[in-house]
């Protein structure tokens, strides 16, 4: 009887240690909504992971419409990691039609949000609303502090759904995080250089908002928080008559946006032509921001040099 | 109060000066244009030929990002190949031109919106469909300047044939072999307007200052050279107050201009002189002899 049990256990011992390393030959499957979560699962999922992704590089998540391929890699998928906070309003209906049961990971737990500013607007805003029913401002990872967030909570996912290689996600993350602090640190320090006056821009897209309130630089946008509205000659004119009054120095361009508009506002405002910020998408890896910590320092760099005058 | 609305913005703003520049030259090109493609029954040529340019300006924007020469250079070949194309099939085969404008616009769109997508984005994709009146530089404003002149002297060319042709087309065979290359060169007329409008308004209501002014004027005149200045009158206005009132709301500048075009056609049709709902409706009294 004791001698049964004892066979048992052993038996269940071996098994485990089998499906362990059968685990470890074939890598999780991950499919990260855009780039900028995949460029974290990538690195807290070393090379235990391999993960895919839906907006690539450039694309715009606001107004992606999927692809078969796409459904085919969420359908293969084990975890699905989202940004959450109505970012990716196309993904549930995929994550549906593709009809597999991988967890969805909510890479966004326990941000706190910041309202979208185009709804608490002076003016009544009817931007056609891709973000589900949510006010809340999506584009969280723009301040460090978030990202670390993020990393923790795609590091809790992956756990969960690879437990054998827990080990090797905490190792990973408490790497990535150390340098997610350094890079804060680099980029408080680079916005203290500049003359306090001086730190406002203006960018086609308010996606920077988690960015100014964690580091003090305002952004003020000529379009609404998402990239679907249109600007009206009203937008345009009111941008230019703030540049001019605020006496703003710098106007951004974004990845994403017309950068005919922003060409026609800096020309006739006097701001200087700061270059591209890069805010919802990484580029590629030829690019200058490939990875996300990349991208922040390329944006901080492009702040600096355009504010310091 | 009347100069703050009507004149403040154009006077404040270069961007908006540019706007009313851009769209008063589209307007004179591009309404007599109209206009012949309304008595040519082409109206819906005009449609679906601004569909077919699409593939062209989706190349030169996957070779140059959002650079104007190529675009229009793009652009222009696409609608040339489809026009042509389409006449050939009609010509050659039993489909009538109609059918294979259809067939081969329809082809020239998914092309088009194919090869923008490869680029990778959806929000190119929307500028090219939508374009951008309040962003015409110095390159756009001399692009559109050149085609609507280019436009008028065409015009001026083959306005007698042109003219017989929708009259009396079997007159015109008769006495002259104009008839052809009129068409063809109208036909291209047709592709450089809608190039041109295509910057400013986009794809999808490049064709709105052309059919729009010309369905205006016919309500207003029965003789084609007042037709022509009735257009593009109502086209002027339409881009004027099409601005004025994207800069005073929330309605972006392009659907605004075509918005304002198509209430200053219902008007038209209700009030217009020449077989207006209204005029029909309450007859005026024969004179008497």
């Amino acid at each position: 009887m004791v001698h049964a049990f004892v066979r048992s256990l052993a038996l269940m011992a071996v098994l485990v240690a089998v499906s362990a390393t059968a685990q470890a030959q074939e890598k999780l499957k991950v499919v990260a909504s855009f780039s900028i979560l995949a460029d974290f699962a990538r690195n807290i999922g070393g090379d235990r992971v391999d993960v895919a992704m839906l907006v690539g590089p450039g694309g715009d998540a606001h107004v992606y419409s999927p692809t078969p391929a796409d459904a085919r890699n969420v359908a293969a998928a084990k975890l699905v990691i989202v940004n959450g906070l109505g970012f990716e309003g196309w993904l549930s209906r995929l994550i549906k039609s593709a009809g597999n049961k991988a967890t969805v990971a909510t890479a966004t737990k326990g941000v706190a949000p910041r309202k979208d500013k185009a709804v608490t607007h002076d003016h009544k805003h009817n931007h056609k609303h891709s973000h589900d029913h949510e006010d809340a401002d999506p584009h969280a990872w723009q301040s460090v502090a978030n990202a670390k967030v993020y990393a923790a909570n795609i590091r809790d996912a992956l756990i969960a759904a690879d437990p054998a290689g827990a080990e090797a996600y905490r190792r990973n993350t408490e790497g990535y995080l150390a340098k997610l602090d350094a890079l804060d640190r680099d980029v408080r320090e680079a916005v203290a250089k500049l003359p306090a006056e001086r730190r406002k821009v203006i960018s086609t897209h308010d996606a920077f908002g988690y960015f100014a309130d964690a580091y003090g630089i305002v952004f003020i946008a000529p379009q609404g928080v998402s990239t679907e509205s249109e600007a009206t000659a009203r937008d345009v004119a009111r941008i230019i008559t703030q540049i001019k009054t605020q006496k703003i120095p710098a106007v951004f361009l974004e990845n994403v946006s017309d950068p005919r508009l922003m060409r026609r506002i800096a020309e006739e405002s006097g701001a200087k032509l700061g270059g591209t910020l890069f805010s919802d998408s990484l580029t590629d890896e030829k690019g200058a921001a490939p990875t996300y910590i990349d991208m922040i320092r390329y944006n901080i760099k492009a702040l600096t040099s355009a504010l310091a005058g | 109060m009347i100069y703050d609305v009507l004149i403040g913005p154009f006077a404040e703003f270069e961007f908006m000066r540019r706007a009313l520049a851009g769209v008063l030259t589209l307007a004179l090109g591009g309404a007599p244009v109209g206009v012949f493609l309304m008595l040519r029954r082409m109206s819906l040529v005009g449609d679906a030929m601004a569909h077919a340019i699409l593939p062209g300006a989706a190349v030169g924007f996957l070779l140059s990002g959002l650079n104007l020469i190529a675009m229009t250079v793009g652009g222009l070949i696409a609608g040339f190949a489809v026009a042509i194309l389409a006449g050939l099939v009609a010509r050659v085969t039993e489909l009538k031109e109609d059918a294979s404008l259809a067939a081969f616009y329809l082809f020239s769109l998914a092309l088009g919106v194919t090869i923008v997508s490869i680029r990778g984005t959806n929000i190119d994709l929307l500028h090219v469909l939508f374009g951008n009146v309040l962003a015409l530089d110095d390159q756009t404003l001399l692009a559109i300047a050149v085609n609507a002149t280019v436009t008028m002297v065409v015009l001026a060319l083959i306005y007698r044939p042109l003219v017989m042709e929708c009259v009396d087309p079997l007159f015109l065979r008769s006495v002259s072999r104009a008839g052809a290359p009129a068409h063809i060169a109208f036909m291209a007329l047709v592709v450089i307007n809608l190039v041109n409008g295509f910057h400013a308004l986009g794809t999808l209501l490049a064709v709105g200052l052309m059919v729009l002014p010309a369905g205006i004027a016919r309500f207003w005149a029965r003789d084609i050279s007042s037709m022509m200045v009735i257009a593009v009158l109502s086209a002027i206005v339409s881009g004027y107050a099409g601005l004025v009132l994207s800069f005073f709301t929330k309605v972006p500048p392009g659907p605004a201009i075509i918005l304002v075009a198509a209430f200053v056609y219902l008007v038209s049709l209700l009030l217009g002189p020449v077989s207006g709902l209204l005029r029909q409706l309450f007859p005026a009294p024969h004179l008497e002899a």
